[in-house]
């Protein structure tokens, strides 16, 4: 194969800038909502198999590590909904130029915060506070 | 001039991906907007279920709604999620051959995961488990 020019190693950026950290997150977490959608798989067949196999399933996604993957699902998923949306600004030409796109950087931080102790405190609520226990 | 092929004509297919990338970049985007309400829409109903046991969860997924709603849900995000982790892979796996049976096990799962998802789906909604 034809040699290929390399771009510069990444090394060389600042991690901590805006522009990398909220472009890794997002693919970071997008890889961890693909998991997740296994998760709904398995949720969604073990309630095709009936009442038996609903209650082996709800006993594993009832466990401890089970709630603490819930919360890294919740997190991910709020975070990857707004940054998404933030792309989607972007597609369509908007928000580009370096100080917007500081300061969007900065609302989807923000935004996705807010939503994530808001849904946290429903679900808590919901699922271990009793609701729907 | 040392050659009669233009710029662009040079390093036309020459990614990471080998080839062109509108519609998978096309395909990205329609399916994200799609799941801004399908996702929303799926958050809520797992925060207003009376509850979550066998009965109401299935009295849940029999509405048509529910199953139509959740089916669309299911099928737009594995695509959207195997269009997503395709670019990691193909970012990330140098191998030419380890990046090719990656990418061929990674779609056969999201395959697997949207056909099972769906016949569930479908066996509750027409009231194959009771």
């Amino acid at each position: 194969m034809r040699e290929r020019p390399l771009s510069p190693h990444l090394s060389i950026y600042r991690m901590h800038r805006y522009t990398l950290l909220t472009s890794i997150l997002n693919r970071f977490t997008g890889v961890i909502l693909s998991v997740g959608l296994l998760m709904l798989a398995y949720w969604l067949l073990s309630i095709a198999g009936g009442p038996e196999s609903y209650a082996r399933a709800s006993a594993i996604l009832g466990l401890g590590i089970s709630k603490l993957v819930f919360a890294g699902l919740l997190i991910a998923f709020v975070y990857h909904l707004v940054a998404g949306i933030r792309h989607l600004v972007w597609d369509t030409g908007r928000g580009l130029e370096r100080a917007v796109a500081k300061r969007s950087a900065f609302i989807v931080a923000a935004v996705t915060v807010v939503l994530v102790l808001i849904l946290g405190y429903l679900f808590i609520a919901a699922f271990v506070v009793g609701v729907h226990a | 001039m040392k050659t009669l092929r233009s710029p662009l004509g040079r390093v036309l297919g020459y990614g990471a991906a080998k080839e062109g990338t509108v519609s998978h970049w096309w395909l990205q985007r329609l399916t994200s907007a799609a799941l801004v309400p399908l996702t929303v829409w799926f958050v809520y109903c797992l925060l207003t279920l009376p509850a979550l046991d066998y009965a109401t969860v299935v009295a849940w997924l029999s509405s048509t709604w529910s199953a139509l709603l959740l089916i669309l849900l299911v099928l737009t995000a594995t695509r959207h999620s195997q269009l997503g982790v395709q670019v990691v892979i193909e970012d990330y796996i140098t191998s030419h051959g380890l990046k090719t049976i990656t990418l061929v096990l990674i779609t056969f799962a999201h395959v697997v995961v949207a056909a099972a998802a769906t016949f569930a789906i479908l066996k509750v909604a027409f009231g194959g488990v009771r």
